[in-house]
């Protein structure tokens, strides 16, 4: 039941999108991202929509696919709108008590959730197109720059490879444990809140135990092929951009430069 | 107390994409006191089966029979399940998490909800039928024990449960030899005590072949065959066929045969074998004076 889980929902696919480098795809959504946050009004985020909207054409990602992800924020979305709607001074449209909507609530507000939502949509899809260990690499390569200021890139990089790879493993380990207690006549559904966090316990710390014997396996296989952190460290898939990656390049900056001059005229 | 198993179907993941058959078509009986034995290679749906008799998964075809109550009928507690039936997983040592061994033990017949003097009284039992010293083990750390101290504390976890019947999913994976005869030893003598119904889920072909009484042998989700580790172990290539081997000294002896030295057929144990070569030659010896 616990394996059901998918985590970093990566979707594999063959498109354009999938195959583009993953340094490309991190610089451009934090790129889509800022656009999204210079957009002040409406004909901008149709633009970006547009944008959004080819670019999950040609990743032949279903859409229903992309709107299951969106379900988990839905209340954080109707919680933002809820509060704009209501508490932004202006001409008023409705009113009950000390309840009013205004018009130009109603508008803060659905811009507020346009922008969410795109937000949202555009983010996942870096995530829906790498696999994730892509991303971990694009990452290191990325943060790489830094390290002259003592930031350990390929540690970071390495840490977030060794924690999705082992979200399976642990959770089949949950898996088990748990049936090896339900086995035992232990009860995880019913009782009070109280109950049901103590009945945890069986299952935290035999599955705490797993995790450091696990890591502590790791470590020592590491250790046995000589892994010494990021130090001279080659690679048997180098990054190397490619025609559609500059191709990719000069459309994010096209996008970008569509988006500043249309905020500025309008 | 006996087992009956009909027809069991159970698909894995149904309905998705990636839903695989898991069991099928499985049916046997099981007899009060009897000691059964499963083999198969891995992934051949053993640890399936398992759970199914112990109701942590349900199929999706057949019934289990145990007793006079049907497992696989809804609205049937599991409580009543599990009070009937224990099964100790793979490796379960990995599963203690309290802070001393008594206490450890005293989880299963806790959540039976018996009373405080009957828990005691079961911990005590079990943890001396497991073969540990209750006064030097029941306050120790489950932590701080060898490894085939760790899995006699496990096992003595679903043993204080007194169920009528104990599954056992390869009891002695990864123990040393020493630790791997005791725990096999101590299984034995739970049976005899108990006289209840044991079955044994092992890779190692002797043991299986010294301890069963039947011999179920299953392979892609499907029984092979079921008998007398006589009748199973007589049919060398159908289990080779399925990736699984003769006990040692059955082998030895099968070789023997196939070498045109008249000995009996599928002899299971070392003591029966010596018994026979020793004839064999003295025969041999009297007939070339």
């Amino acid at each position: 039941m616990l394996r059901d889980i998918t985590l970093g929902q990566y979707f594999p696919g063959k498109s354009w999108v999938h195959m583009l480098d993953p340094r490309i795809k991190i610089i451009a959504t934090l790129a889509f991202i800022i656009e999204l946050f210079i957009v002040d009004n409406f004909i901008g985020f149709l633009i970006a929509g547009i944008a959004l909207g080819i670019i999950i054409a040609i990743s032949k990602v279903p859409v229903s696919y992309i709107m299951r992800g969106l379900k988990p924020i839905l209340i954080i979305l109707i919680f933002t709108f809820a509060l704009n709607i209501f508490m932004v001074d202006g001409r008023i449209l409705w009113q009950w008590k000390f309840l009013k909507i205004t018009a130009e609530g109603l508008e803060i507000a659905i811009f507020m959730a346009i922008r969410l939502v795109l937000l949202l949509m555009g983010s996942s899809m870096l995530t829906l197109c790498t696999r994730p260990l892509a991303l971990t690499d694009g990452i290191e390569r990325l943060l790489s720059p830094f390290r002259k200021v003592g930031l350990p890139a390929h540690d970071i990089a390495m840490m977030m490879t060794i924690a999705l790879r082992f979200i399976p493993t642990l959770l089949e380990e949950a898996d088990k444990i748990m049936k090896a207690q339900q086995a035992r006549g232990a009860d995880f559904e019913s009782g009070g809140l109280m109950k049901r966090a103590k009945s945890l316990i069986p299952i935290l710390v035999p599955l705490f135990v797993s995790a450091f014997r696990i890591a502590q396996d790791l470590a020592m296989a590491m250790e046995a092929r000589c892994y010494r952190g990021g130090e001279n460290r080659t690679r048997m898939h180098e990054m190397k951009f490619k025609k559609r990656d500059y191709i990719a390049m000069i459309l994010m900056a096209a996008f970008l430069a569509v988006i500043i001059a249309e905020s500025q005229i309008l | 107390m006996s087992i009956r198993v009909r027809n069991l179907k159970h698909i894995y993941e149904k309905g998705m994409p990636t839903e695989s058959l898991a069991l099928e078509d499985i049916n046997f009986d099981v007899e009060d006191g009897e000691f059964l034995g499963i083999i198969g290679h891995t992934g051949s749906g053993k640890s399936t089966l398992l759970q199914h008799l112990n109701g942590l998964l349900k199929p999706d075809e057949g019934s289990i029979i145990i007793g006079d109550i049907d497992i696989t009928s809804p609205g049937i507690s599991m409580v009543e399940i599990r009070k009937r039936i224990g099964l100790v997983f793979q490796y379960p040592e990995y599963q203690l998490f309290e802070e001393t061994v008594a206490k450890d033990i005293a989880f299963g017949p806790k959540n039976l909800g018996l009373s405080e003097e009957e828990i005691q009284e079961r911990v005590k039992e079990a943890i001396k039928l497991v073969g540990l010293d209750y006064d030097k083990f029941a306050e120790k750390s489950p932590f701080e024990l060898s490894g085939g101290q760790k899995r006699r504390v496990a096992i003595a976890g679903v043993i204080a449960m007194r169920p009528e019947v104990l599954i056992l999913d390869e009891p002695t994976a990864g123990l040393d030899p020493k630790a791997h005869k005791d725990v096999l030893a101590m299984i034995e003598e739970v049976h005899r005590r108990t006289g209840n119904i044991t079955i044994l889920v092992s890779h190692n072909m002797a043991d299986i072949a010294r301890l069963s009484d039947k011999v179920l042998v299953i392979d892609s989700g499907r029984m092979v065959t079921m008998g007398t580790p006589k009748e199973v172990f007589s049919h060398r290539e159908e289990l080779a066929r399925v990736g699984l081997d003769l006990p040692p000294v059955t082998q030895l002896t099968e070789t023997l045969r196939d070498r045109g030295i008249d000995i009996e057929e599928t002899i299971l144990s070392v003591d029966r074998a010596a018994e026979c070569i020793a004839r064999y030659l003295k025969k041999k010896e009297n007939s070339r004076c």
